[in-house]
């Protein structure tokens, strides 16, 4: 099941990022449900932390809100 | 507006630092809100907690007040700074002491030491 989730993950944030540089999508215990996700994006430059989390979350809004995702860890990067 | 939220909100406003946790500061039941309280008392924070575990209308009525999907939630004299993720990384680039220290005064750390409330009614 893990990898199914982490592919659905995947997909989300590349349509939301698809300048993206990085996106990378871990699941952390291997129940599929516990997930880091990391983004690299010049979308980020200059957004302050909370604003740059704020878009990864609305790229994953659907499986937080359906439960797929029961703990999210979030790394983002700009490009400068 | 339920009354639920509006506590919510009171608490947001009201408290110098908000940390709505799954847990409490002396039982914590999630990774990432131990995180953030590490986080926060590291950077002397007069912590008020909330522990959102008791029923889930109140992480429901929480993130439709502050638009946040996730738990924990820390809050600034009522401006929302983020979960664990960024109030972590906010405490390794030393902005979440520079955060407090505007919003809290310079002896910020010598406020109380911090308590947790109830935003349900008393039955």
């Amino acid at each position: 099941m893990g990898a199914v989730s982490v592919d659905r993950l995947d997909t989300l944030l590349r349509s939301a990022f698809p300048d993206a540089g990085e996106v990378h999508v871990e699941d952390r215990t291997g129940g599929g449900d516990h997930f880091q996700v990391v983004v690299a994006s010049p979308r980020f430059d200059g957004l302050p932390l909370i604003d740059q989390h704020r878009l990864v979350n609305e790229a994953l809004a659907e499986p937080l809100r359906d439960g797929t995702i029961h703990e999210l860890r979030i790394k983002t990067r700009g490009t400068t | 507006m339920t009354d639920l939220q509006q506590r919510i909100k009171d608490v947001i406003e009201n408290e110098p630092v908000a940390l709505f946790m799954k847990g409490t500061p002396q039982f914590v039941m999630c990774g990432n809100s131990d995180r953030a309280l590490r986080a926060l008392r590291e950077a002397g924070a007069p912590v008020t907690a909330v522990d959102v575990l008791p029923d889930p209308q109140i992480r429901q009525e929480l993130s439709a007040v502050s638009g946040w999907p996730t738990i924990p939630q820390v809050f600034i004299k009522g401006e929302l700074v983020g979960g664990a993720d960024i109030v972590e990384e906010l405490a390794e680039t030393g902005e979440l002491e520079e955060k407090l220290r505007s919003a809290l005064g310079d002896g910020y750390r010598a406020e109380e030491p911090g308590r947790v409330v109830s935003v349900l009614t008393p039955a």
